[in-house]
């Protein structure tokens, strides 16, 4: 086995291949790739042990980038494929590279269950709200009325809302961010990463080629202060140019946009994303019905409950007390048997 | 207890075929399994066939819900569960029905006298009693009051007559079991066991047991009992096993026999729902299962575990098999090994999912895009299911390819005695991980092993050896994305080269009576017993045949197409309208000719036998 100096530390280089990136030029996968890059040796994971699985689209080239493990699997599975490998292998850090049309389209089933079983997998989905890979249909989330090339006369589909989908499921750990901001790409990911069990990131990821500015209107620099609505942990949540604005809860317990002045600071929702119930969380989520209003970005959810590979390997172990390490003779010999002499 | 005969000596019988039926709440299977197990314990050659509809509980009383069990048991080496019942175990109307056409004439029929009332008769389509109206004549009838007199032998513990009513079953095996002269004590036994905490079910079960043994013994309708002594099989230590279970214990041998912890990832389907089920009980074995979400996450998931450095296993039926394909195409660019257990089906689409069928050889063959060739092979009775599944795995391990294991309802249901291997004898799966670069200090995971041509298998966590594959094709070697014309033609070719190379494992063909034989039958899969069984009467008559049964569905032997050519006539029996023999013509261009049944049953021994004699006149 090729000798491993452990203390040497790592740095991006280590993590990146000498595959040539072929993403369109300007493509938001580039920052995200490079977020991801350079995040690695903070991790504290060494290459080896770590493996990035994707489907089929743009994003899903992703592996062959990082200087890891990594399966380049087929449209929509990336999800059953890296359970698959947290099952057999528990030890390994996996991550899960996909986009709004393989995941939510063809891969929606097993996006699903990976959140509800809580497989221990970050799962990084890249939305561009257009299919780019086969050139310009429109996706899953893409916007009603939307005039792609298989709807020349607009997109009669209503879109799914990714994290409404991702808490519906279950999920216990559910996020935003942009591929406008590097230091947000990464301290979510670092937060997605160290959470035990699904993490379930959306990145906003402008497609430069079939769907440019998809969210300028809360992404573009001067907009972010009064369009982005930051989440953090114990803290009220405000946003505008002068954070003169915030998000309360209506009689409902529905979340909306209010101007403090009019409520009074004391009215402000103190973000919590460790409540077990999903409702507020749900709500926030619901917040912009499309990326064109207030948009909030941030840990929306980070709760605990047992880690599926976990629980396998646990129930293995009780079965070793139990019955003792498999006995191959006993049990081909097991039930009655008889000797013919 | 001994069986205390007091009646007239036992006649002595070499063979019997009895078939049990009933409504399928009715439990024939249980009483159809119980008497198996006492007649393997005994130590009978036996064979089965199950047979029960594919809804729950169709509406009791009707020809849909008659649920039944054949079992075939014998004092010499039997090949089949027997074409026809020699005793018909009816426990209603419905059951007599569904199944007096395939009683022969002089055959007896034991009847629950209660059930044929009004209602029940009418339920059947029976517009007179047929106990009663002279149309079993040709039949030895026997009608029994099993309900009555279940219910008089239970009313003394205090069970609702209600439920006592459900033991009549029982009731029908303790008879039976007089009849046969089978030991009872390790039925009382069983029952005690199987229904421990459920103190009255347990009591009422062995209450109509014994009435049922007792009521042989005293009714004076039967005039003797039978004997059917302990066959005369090939020495070693036997249990009696059925297919699917056979088949779960080869995946475990195989994964201690090779060091890989099996993960196996499967979305329940009948019939090869137990095989996940087995499973599932063996976890200190280290075997993980998960019941994925779906057929393709099944598939999936199993590709994940073997990518990791496990054993990848995944379980269905041809349904699963259809939505499995892009991911099997994904297995076979990737070249991991992964075994894929076809039980097979009456199809298409949702087709007869209880019964047994052979059509999926087409799609095991061909059901994927591209030029994509994996190693097939076929298990031929249900205890070689176990064989079949430890050779899966090796060829899977040794050639990094996921292999189709193609099994059928019959076989996964049906039971035989299995002479078990000595653990101490079963061969190592040798498995070799990579642990070095292996391309001037890079590491190329499409290096390949210039003997079995396999590409190098490194697991994750290995350091040094981190490497990205996918369904994209690869550059011979490196494996790096690669879309050059000749690259592809290459590796299509490197991949079926590759497929081909397990014939160096595939021993000669074996071909079983005469070498001058004016026809050779050709046969795979479960066919083999029925294939055997009228061999031995067409050869008894004087005629010469020869008998050949593939394992090896993909590649085929090496020497197949020689043995073939060595004779006249070749017929090809099979459970589908003609698969295997379409191979055989495109493969070698010979004039296979074939015998087909699609009808959820296996063939009969005799249809076989008869074709054979029309082609040998
Ligand atoms: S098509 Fe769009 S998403 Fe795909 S690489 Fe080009 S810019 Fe990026």
């Amino acid at each position: 086995m090729a000798a491993v100096d452990e203390t040497v530390p790592l740095t991006r280089k280590d993590y990146s291949s000498d595959q040539e990136v072929r993403w369109c030029p300007g493509c938001g996968d580039y920052s995200v790739l490079a977020a991801v890059q350079s995040l690695m040796p903070d991790l504290g994971v060494r290459p080896e042990n770590i493996v990035f699985v994707s489907g089929i689209g743009c994003s899903s080239r992703f592996p062959y980038y990082m200087n890891t493990y990594g399966v380049h699997s087929i449209h929509g599975r990336a999800p059953a494929v890296a359970t698959g490998i947290a099952v057999a292998r528990p030890d390994l850090d996996v991550w899960v590279i996909t986009g709004d049309g393989d995941g939510l389209s063809i891969g929606g089933n097993h996006l699903i269950h990976a959140l509800r079983r809580n497989v221990n997998l970050t799962i990084l989905m890249f939305n561009n709200q257009i299919y780019g890979l086969t050139k310009g249909q429109y996706s899953p989330t893409s916007e009603q009325g939307k005039i792609t090339k298989s709807t020349p006369f607009g997109s009669i589909d209503y879109p799914f809302n990714p994290l409404s989908l991702a808490i519906g499921a279950e999920a216990t750990f559910v996020a935003r961010t942009h591929d406008m901001d590097r230091k947000h790409m990464q301290e979510t990911f670092r937060r997605a990463h160290a959470h035990k069990g699904a993490a379930f990131v959306e990145i906003y990821q402008n497609c430069n080629v079939f769907n440019d500015g998809a969210f300028e209107e809360i992404l573009q620099k001067d907009k972010r202060d009064s369009m982005l609505v930051s989440l953090k942990q114990g803290e009220p949540i405000i946003f505008g140019d002068d954070l003169e604005m915030g998000v309360a809860l209506n009689e409902y317990g529905e979340a909306h946009v209010v101007r403090i002045a009019d409520v009074g600071a004391e009215s402000i929702l103190v973000h919590d994303e460790h409540r077990t119930d999903p409702a507020i969380a749900f709500s926030l989520s619901r917040l912009a019905e499309r990326p064109t209003t207030p948009t909030p970005v941030g840990v929306f959810r980070d709760i605990e409950r047992p880690v599926y590979e976990q629980e396998v390997t646990a129930q293995l172990a009780r079965a070793q007390e139990r019955s003792g390490p498999g006995d191959l003779r006993k049990l081909i010999e097991s039930g009655n048997t008889w000797e013919v002499a | 207890m001994t069986p205390d005969i007091t009646t007239a000596q036992p006649l002595p019988l070499e063979r019997v075929v009895i078939r049990f039926a009933g409504d399928s709440g009715d439990g024939m299977q249980l009483t159809g399994d119980r008497f198996t197990d006492v007649s393997a314990a005994f130590g009978n050659d036996l064979a089965t066939l199950p047979n029960y509809p594919a809804e729950i509980r169709a509406p009791a009383g009707t020809i849909a819900g008659v649920s039944s069990f054949q079992v075939h048991i014998a004092d010499f080496d039997i090949l089949t569960p027997g074409d026809t019942p020699n005793l018909l175990v009816a426990m209603n109307p419905a059951a007599l029905k569904a199944n007096i056409a395939d009683v022969p004439p002089g055959a007896a029929i034991i009847a629950n006298q209660d059930a044929f009332e009004e209602r029940n008769l009418a339920k059947a389509g029976y517009a007179t009693n047929p106990l009663e109206d002279g149309s079993l004549d040709a039949f030895r009838l026997y009608p029994v009051p099993m309900t009555t007199i279940t219910l008089e032998a239970c009313k003394e513990l205090g069970v609702k007559p209600r439920d006592a009513e459900r033991s009549k079953n029982f009731f029908a095996l303790g008879l039976i079991s007089w009849m046969y002269n089978r030991p009872t004590d390790q039925t009382v036994t069983w029952i005690e066991e199987k229904f421990k905490g459920k103190d009255l079910v347990q009591a009422a079960n062995i209450a109509a047991f014994k009435a049922g043994f007792n009521f042989g013994e005293t009714a004076e309708l039967f005039d003797h009992t039978y004997e059917i002594l302990p066959a005369k099989l090939k020495s070693g230590r036997y249990r009696n096993i059925t297919g699917n279970l056979a088949l779960s214990y080869g995946m475990i041998a195989a994964s201690q026999q090779s060091g890989l912890p099996i993960v196996c990832a499967s979305y329940p389907i009948t019939p090869a729902s137990d095989i996940l089920h087995e499973l599932s009980r063996h976890k200190n074995f280290g075997v993980r299962t998960v019941q994925a979400e779906d057929e393709i996450a099944a598939i999936s998931m199993a590709i994940g575990a073997s990518f990791a450095g496990n054993l990848g296993l995944t379980t269905t039926s041809g349904p699963g098999v259809d939505l499995k394909s892009e991911a099997l195409g994904l297995a076979v660019s990737l070249e991991l090994p992964l075994v894929l257990v076809d039980v097979q089906r009456g199809g298409p689409s949702t087709g007869l999912p209880t019964k047994t069928e052979q059509a999926d050889l087409m799609l095991a063959m061909y059901g994927r895009h591209g030029e994509c060739p994996l190693p097939i092979i076929a298990a031929d009775s249900p205890s070689d299911c176990f064989d079949a599944a430890f050779e899966a795995v090796r060829i899977a391990v040794k050639y990094r390819t996921p292999v189709i294991l193609l099994t059928d309802g019959f076989l996964a249901n049906g039971a035989e005695p299995w002479r078990f291997p000595d653990v101490a004898d079963l061969p190592e799966i040798p498995v070799e991980f990579a642990s070095e670069p292996n391309h001037d200090g890079a590491f190329w995971p499409y290096l390949r092993d210039p003997e079995t041509l396999a590409r190098p298998w490194a697991v994750p966590g290995t350091p040094g050896l981190m490497h990205r594959i996918g369904g994209i094709e690869k550059q011979d070697g490196s494996g790096n994305i690669n879309y050059d014309p000749s690259n592809h033609e290459l590796m299509c070719k490197l991949r079926l080269e590759k497929v081909m190379r397990v014939q160096q494992d595939i021993p000669p063909v074996e071909v079983d009576g005469d070498v001058d034989a004016d026809l050779l039958v050709v046969g795979w899969g479960s066919t083999r017993g029925f294939i055997k069984a009228a061999m031995r009467n067409v050869r008894a008559s004087g005629r010469k045949v020869a008998h050949v049964h593939i394992k090896n569905m993909f590649p085929f032997p090496s020497d197949l197409g020689d043995v073939l050519r060595r004779y006249p006539k070749i017929l090809v029996p099979e459970m589908n309208l003609g698969q295997l023999s379409r191979l055989l013509r495109a493969e070698y261009l010979v004039d296979a000719q074939s015998l087909t049944k699609v009808q959820g049953v296996p063939f009969r021994s005799a249809e076989i036998e008869a074709k054979i004699m029309e082609m040998t006149n």
